[in-house]
C-alpha cells in the first residue's frame, strides 16, 4: 500500500494548483482552434418546414462557398427542430447555449419563439442573429445589444406600401389579416402611410390562424364596397385565400394587395393563375436585377436541382455572409464578444437584396429597397415582377435604447 | 336590402360548408351507431381522399374520374384497417379504439408527408364549374353550388339506401341492435367490415369535394375532425337525418360567426353544442340513452 507521504502530497497538491490555475487558458487556447459553432433553431418539419430549409439551404450555401473556414476557423452548424412550437424552440435554445455553448445562436422563424427565447439570450450574452421572425418588439422595446436581425420587422415591408396604395391603386381599401400579433402589427404599419395620404379603411377583418374556408370574409368584403384589398397571409392560408378570393370572382372588381408573403415562391405554384396580377410590397424577388443576386439565383440553383431562391433565402444568405465577414474582422477570436458584437454591427456588403447594413439604433436591417411586386406570368412560369420601389426603409424603434 | 342580401349570401356560404360537413360526418355518424367505434381516423380517410384525387387527376386529367375512383380507393383501405387493426379490439373498451385511430392519424399523415410532401397542393375545379354565378347580388362560385347540390343528391340517396333497401334495412337493424341482428342470421361481421369501408369511402370522397376549395394539405384531416364530432354530437349518434340536420346547423353557426363575430366564432359552435348536450343530451335525433 503507498502511503502518502508529505513530499508526495506536496508534489500532488502543486500539480493541482498549476492545473487549476492553467485551466483557463489551456481551454481557451482550445476553443480559439476548434471550430466557430453556430446554432440553428429553425422548423424543419410541420408547415412552415419550407421556411427553415430556404433559410438553412442560403446559409449553407455561404458557408460552402468559404469551404466551411473562416479566419482559419471550422464552421460547425448545429441544427435544432424548433417544430414551431414556442416551448420547443425555447427548450432548444438553453440546450444550444448552456451544453453546446455556441459562438453565435441563428433563427428562429416564429415570433413566439423569438420573444420567449430573447431573455435568455440577452442575459447569457450570447449573440442571436434573427433569420426571419419579424416581432417588431425586438427592434423597439425588447431590444437587446446581443440581438441582431438580418429578415425584417414586420413594419418594415408593410409601412411603405399604405402610401404606395393610396396613391396608385385606391384609397378605399378593406384590410385582413389572420388573428394574431403579426398581422395586427402589419395592418397597423400599413395604417401608419395609408390613412395620412388620404386612405379610408373601410374595414378590417381578423379570421384565424390556420383558417380553410374563407368564404363568409369575402363575401363581406364584396357587400363593403372596397375598392382594393390590402391582406397579410402566408403559408397554406395565402394559398387558400388567393385562390378563394378568385373564386369569388372578386380579383376582376377589387384589386388584391398585401404583404410580400402572400405570393411568396413557397405558394405560388399552388395559387396558380388565381395569384396573376397580386401586388404585395417585400424586400426581395429572385428578379431583382444587380450582380450579387444574379449570382446567388444562379449558385442556388445550381446546388439544390433548379430550386428558385425566395426572400427566405436571402434572410439566410445575409445572415451567413454577416457571420463570415464579421469572424474575418475579428480574425476568428470569439472569445472578445464585445468586439466581435462591434464587428457584426459594421458588417456592410452587397447582399441580393442590395447594399445591406445594421441600423445602430435597433440592429435591425435597413431594407435598401421595399419592392412593390405584381405577379406576373414570365420567364415560363408566375414570378414577383418589381414595378416599383421605397429606399431605406429602417424601423422606427420606438423604445430601443441600445448603446449607440 | 343590403342586410337582406347579406344575409342571403351567407347562407349560401353556410349551406355549402355544411353540405361538406354532411358528407363528412355521416360516414363518421355510421360507424359509431354500427360499430361502437369512434373512428377518430375519420379525417385520415378524408385527407387520403383529397390526396389519392389530387394524384388521380394529374394522372388522368378528369375530375370526375377522380371523384369516382378516389373513395374506392380509401374505401379499400378502410377494409384493411378494419380486418386487420379494429377487428381484434371489438371486445377490449372503447379507449383502446380511441387510442389505436388516434395512432392511425399520425401514421396516416407522415404517410401523406412521406408519397406527397408537407406543402399544399391545390386541386383544380373542373372546367364545368371553374366560374362564380350572382344570385339576387350574391357571387358565388358554381363549384360551391355544384357542391350544394352534389350533397343534396347524396342525402336523398343515402336516405333511400338506408329507408328502401333490404341492405339498408340490415345496417339499421345492426345499429339498433348488432347482437339480435346476428342472432336473426345476418353476417354481422361482413357487415361491419362493408359499413366501415362505406364509411370510409364517404370521407374519401368528401376529400375529393373539399380539394377545390380547401387544397389538399397534410394537417387538414386532423382540423376537420373537431367539428365532425361536434356534427355527430348535436345530431345525434348513428343518425343520417341527425348528420343532415347537424351539418347544416353548424355550417350555418360557424358561417354567421365568422361574418358577424369573427373573434367567437369557434366559440359558437362549441355553444351550440352545448346547448344541444344541456336539452338533449342524446342529440337531435338520437336514441335515448340507456
Amino acid at each position: 500500500m503507498a502511503k502518502v507521504t508529505r513530499r508526495t502530497f506536496l508534489g500532488g497538491a502543486a500539480a493541482t494548483a498549476a492545473g487549476v490555475a492553467a485551466g483557463p487558458w489551456v481551454l481557451r487556447a482550445h476553443a480559439q482552434s476548434g471550430p466557430v459553432k453556430i446554432g440553428v433553431v429553425l422548423p424543419y418539419t410541420g408547415v412552415y418546414a419550407v421556411l427553415g430549409e430556404s433559410i438553412t439551404q442560403a446559409m449553407e450555401l455561404v458557408f460552402a462557398r468559404e469551404n466551411w473556414t473562416v479566419a482559419g476557423r471550422k464552421i460547425e452548424m448545429i441544427k435544432e427542430d424548433d417544430e414551431m412550437k414556442p416551448p420547443v424552440g425555447i427548450r432548444k435554445t438553453e440546450k444550444l447555449i448552456d451544453s453546446d455553448k455556441v459562438d453565435i445562436l441563428t433563427g428562429p422563424v416564429h415570433s413566439g419563439i423569438l420573444m420567449g427565447m430573447r431573455d435568455k439570450v440577452h442575459s447569457s450574452k450570447t449573440i442571436l442573429i434573427v433569420s426571419n421572425a419579424g416581432a417588431d418588439a425586438i427592434s423597439r422595446e425588447r431590444c437587446s445589444k446581443w440581438i441582431f436581425r438580418t429578415s425584417f420587422s414586420n413594419w418594415q415591408p408593410n409601412q411603405p406600401m399604405g402610401g404606395w396604395v393610396a396613391k396608385n391603386v385606391s384609397k378605399e381599401v378593406f384590410l385582413t389579416a389572420p388573428n394574431y400579433q403579426a398581422g395586427k402589427d402589419m395592418m397597423e404599419a400599413f395604417k401608419e402611410t395609408f390613412v395620412p395620404a388620404g386612405g379610408k379603411v373601410v374595414a378590417e377583418d381578423y379570421p384565424k390562424l390556420g383558417e380553410t374556408d374563407y368564404a363568409p370574409y369575402l363575401t363581406k368584403i364584396k357587400q363593403s364596397g372596397a375598392k382594393a384589398v390590402f391582406a397579410f397571409f402566408s403559408g397554406t392560408d395565402a394559398v387558400n385565400f388567393v385562390k378563394q378570393y378568385d373564386q369569388f370572382g372578386l380579383k376582376q372588381s377589387i384589386k388584391l394587395t398585401g404583404a410580400g408573403f402572400l405570393t411568396e415562391p413557397d405558394v405560388l405554384p399552388a395559387q396558380g393563375a388565381s395569384a396573376l396580377g397580386v401586388i404585395t410590397g417585400h424586400f426581395y424577388t429572385p428578379l431583382l436585377d444587380n450582380p450579387v443576386n444574379h449570382r446567388f439565383v444562379k449558385d442556388f440553383r445550381d446546388k439544390f436541382f433548379g430550386k428558385i431562391p425566395d426572400g427566405f433565402a436571402c434572410q439566410g444568405y445575409d445572415t451567413a455572409e454577416v457571420i463570415v465577414r464579421a469572424l474575418k474582422a475579428v480574425n476568428g477570436n470569439t472569445q472578445d464578444k464585445d468586439k466581435l458584437v462591434d464587428a457584426i454591427a459594421k458588417t456592410e456588403f452587397d447582399s441580393p437584396r442590395g447594399r445591406f447594413r445594421f441600423d445602430p439604433k435597433t440592429h435591425n436591417v435597413i431594407q435598401p429597397y421595399i419592392y412593390v411586386r405584381e405577379v406576373r406570368e414570365v420567364f415560363g412560369g408566375l414570378n414577383n415582377v418589381p414595378i416599383d420601389k421605397v429606399a431605406d426603409v429602417r424601423d422606427p424603434g420606438t423604445g430601443c435604447t441600445l448603446p449607440a | 336590402m343590403p342586410f337582406l342580401l347579406d344575409l342571403f349570401a351567407q347562407a349560401l356560404n353556410g349551406l355549402s360548408y355544411g353540405v361538406l360537413l354532411f358528407l363528412l360526418s355521416v360516414g363518421l355518424t355510421l360507424i359509431f351507431g354500427m360499430l361502437d367505434v369512434v373512428n377518430l381516423a375519420h379525417g385520415s380517410f378524408y385527407m387520403l381522399g383529397a390526396y389519392a384525387g389530387l394524384t388521380l387527376i394529374a394522372a388522368s386529367g378528369s375530375f370526375w374520374l377522380a371523384l369516382a375512383a378516389a373513395p374506392l380507393l380509401v374505401g379499400v383501405i378502410g377494409v384493411l384497417i378494419e380486418r386487420s387493426c379494429l377487428r381484434p379490439l371489438y371486445w377490449r373498451g372503447p379507449l383502446d379504439q380511441v387510442l389505436l385511430t388516434f395512432g392511425l392519424i399520425y401514421l396516416f399523415e407522415d404517410l401523406v408527408k412521406w408519397i406527397w410532401g408537407g406543402r399544399i397542393r391545390s386541386i383544380p375545379p373542373p372546367d364545368l364549374f371553374s366560374g362564380s354565378v350572382t344570385l339576387w347580388g350574391a357571387t358565388v362560385p358554381t363549384y360551391r353550388m355544384f357542391v350544394i347540390a352534389f350533397g343534396l343528391v347524396m342525402a336523398v340517396v343515402l336516405w333511400l339506401l338506408t329507408e328502401r333497401t333490404r341492405l339498408g334495412a340490415i345496417i339499421r337493424a345492426g345499429v339498433f341492435d348488432s347482437e339480435m341482428a346476428a342472432g336473426m342470421g345476418i353476417n354481422v361481421d361482413r357487415v361491419f367490415t362493408g359499413v366501415f369501408a362505406f364509411g370510409a369511402g364517404l370521407a374519401g370522397l368528401s376529400g375529393v369535394i373539399a380539394g377545390p376549395i380547401q387544397s389538399a394539405q397534410p394537417p387538414m384531416g386532423a382540423t376537420i375532425l373537431v367539428p365532425a364530432l361536434i356534427v355527430v354530437v348535436v345530431g345525434g349518434l348513428g343518425s343520417l337525418k341527425g348528420s343532415l340536420v347537424g351539418s347544416l346547423i353548424i355550417g350555418q353557426a360557424e358561417t354567421f360567426g365568422k361574418a358577424w363575430l369573427p373573434g367567437a366564432s369557434m366559440l359558437i359552435i362549441y355553444l351550440v353544442m352545448a346547448l344541444v348536450l344541456l336539452l338533449r343530451p342524446q342529440g337531435l335525433f338520437g336514441r335515448a340513452l340507456k
